[in-house]
């Protein structure tokens, strides 16, 4: 066993190389090895806490290591691309019930010493439980929302406010009967231990509550969120047992999130209570956007071809039906054709295109586009006028102009990608229907716009054939 | 006392986290959420320390369980976190130069 000394340097020594990594995560070129970093951080972090104190029991260590081991390799190595952001949700739900786990097993070890506690650990125990507790079944909702399990629209109900102003007064009130049975022994109303578990109960009620009138479009910013809360909630557990490496790096997690939730939030023009609390895509308060007018013109494949051929540059902007109709290779093959005919191609990505932060990014990286080919937002927007072609792949509300134009739409406000400014554009669509929330895109209605009905997949490769058999 | 220096790490970490990821290119955003999320399995350590502590002293069987289930979805999330975000880096590939 080494003494408390070495092991805290070796905590010091982890928190260095999870910053370390981190920072050359955030940069495309060194990820992969800021990703390697940063685990070599976690195994010196968890040696470090083995080497604590002798195992007298080392089977259920083991079995615990063991176990979590080896679903994670499964996981890690099965999964889909396309399932990305059900698996991100998951992992989020894990963290988050480990911290709950951790924050019980310490309730209980409380209860056995005869140690007086001190203020602090109880409170970072409250915390963590109703943290962990929000985080585990908000996420679960989330990966279910996600893998289509449940429906993806929002779940609202009458006096759903209401119930979570309830909900949220019955946690605090819990939390202060644990602090006042675990403080004093005259307390009578409820004991720490049933205040224990109504706090645990009642946390996990918030959490599906809060996640479940949350619409799909919206789940990029309750991934990031939930993100976040993951390492709050490992930080609090790591004020219960006063351990640094827990806290430092339960922070950095939570930092991060917040800022990836808020850059998804400004990406649509909303603030974080209005994504959380408004029930957004319901199809509430849409009345006032003005109808459009106009009839959408419709194109074959073979006419959207010879416009292709003599297009010198071309513009992809995919969308969450991409990740859908699983069109991400049939997209790569066309963009290669496109370029040996001579043309530039670009991919332009809307921060909240699919359903989680840089989901369109990994979808096209899988099929082989190099990312200096992904373009963001605000570099393809002044350029779009010069593209022949705009093509929209799924994508519906990040390219619609009426955020620009029509001060009565719901998403009036929103950056969005200029596709109408392109001297051509084809949406990919499989029919009329509005999309999420069923906000009206006058884009389908442009002069300029000409819409290529069928799955995505297939109108794709049939243009991939045509190119071929030239 | 002690609490107060917890405290003054945890609001340094936090403006240091801010200050870290503050421009993060959208290509990374997934990879850094995925990468991150390992992290927050840190929670492992706690879980691994409130096992051992449990197991040691034999008092309650509740929670030596509470504390394997802890230590093995911590577990997920590290190991899996991690090996994902690999998989995920490794697609992401530059340009070629042409030839």
């Amino acid at each position: 066993m080494l003494p408390p000394t070495i092991i805290n340097l070796l905590y010091v020594a982890a928190s260095i190389l999870f910053i370390l990594g981190l920072k050359k995560l955030s940069r495309a070129d060194s990820a992969r090895k800021g990703n390697l970093i940063s685990a070599i951080g976690m195994l010196v972090a968890i040696v470090a806490a083995l080497l604590t104190a002798d195992i007298l029991e080392p089977q259920w260590i083991l079995l615990g290591l063991g176990l979590g081991s080896l679903i994670g390799v499964i996981a890690a190595f099965k999964v889909k691309m396309t399932s990305m952001p059900e698996l991100v949700a998951l992992f989020n739900g894990f963290g988050g019930i480990a911290s709950l786990l951790v924050g019980w097993a310490e309730f209980i070890g409380f209860g056995q010493s005869s140690e007086k506690l001190s203020l602090v650990a109880l409170f970072a125990l409250i915390c963590a439980v109703l943290i962990g507790a929000v985080t585990f079944s908000g996420s679960l909702i989330a990966w279910g929302k996600l893998a289509g399990i449940i429906g993806g629209k929002p779940m609202l109900f009458r006096g759903q406010k209401f119930v979570n102003i309830l909900l949220l007064g019955g946690m605090l009130l819990a939390g202060y009967f644990i602090l006042a049975g675990s403080l004093s022994s005259s307390f009578v109303y409820l004991t720490a231990e049933d205040a224990f578990f109504l706090l645990m109960g009642l946390s996990l009620l918030f959490g599906i509550m809060v996640v479940i009138s949350i619409g799909g479009a919206d789940m990029p910013v309750v991934i990031s969120l939930l993100n976040s809360y993951s390492g709050i909630a490992a930080c609090s557990a790591g004020f219960i047992i006063s351990n640094n490496v827990l806290i430092v790096s339960g922070a950095l997690v939570g930092a991060s999130g917040i800022i990836l939730t808020s850059i998804m939030c400004k990406a649509m023009n909303r603030s974080l209570s209005h994504v959380l609390f408004s029930g957004f895509g319901s199809g509430a308060g849409s009345s006032t956007q003005s109808k459009t007018e106009g009839e959408s013109k419709p194109i074959s494949s073979d006419d959207a071809f010879l416009v292709l051929e003599a297009a010198n540059n071309v513009v992809f902007i995919p969308g969450y039906g991409m990740a859908v109709a699983q069109a991400q290779h049939a997209v790569k093959e066309l963009a290669d054709l496109l370029e040996q005919n001579g043309a530039e191609v670009n991919f332009a990505i809307h921060p909240v295109a699919g359903r989680m932060p840089g989901h369109m990014n990994v979808l096209l990286a899988e099929a082989n586009v190099p990312y200096d080919q992904l373009k963001e937002m605000d570099e393809i927007n002044p350029v779009i006028e010069n593209a022949d072609v705009a093509i929209v792949i799924g994508a519906n509300d990040v390219v619609n102009p009426a955020a620009r134009e029509d001060p009565g739409s719901p998403i009036y406000g929103m950056p969005v990608i200029n596709v109408d400014k392109a001297r051509t554009c084809f949406v990919l669509k499989r029919s009329m229907s509005a999309g999420f929330a069923g906000i009206e895109n006058p884009l389908f209605y442009k002069d300029n716009t000409r819409m290529l009905f069928g799955d995505a997949k297939e109108s794709l490769s049939h243009l991939v054939s045509e190119f071929n058999t030239q | 006392m002690e609490a107060i220096l917890l405290l003054f790490i945890l609001v340094l970490s936090i403006f240091l986290g801010f200050e870290l990821i503050s421009k993060v290119p959208s290509t990374l955003h997934t990879p850094l959420m995925s990468g991150s999320n390992a992290i927050s399995g840190i929670t492992v350590v706690g879980a691994l320390l409130t096992t051992i502590a449990a197991s040691n002293c034999n008092d309650s069987d509740l929670r030596v369980i509470l504390g394997v289930l802890a230590v093995a979805f911590a577990t997920i999330n590290v190991v899996g976190g991690y090996l994902v975000t690999d998989r995920m880096l490794r697609m992401f590939k530059k340009k070629e130069p042409k030839k």
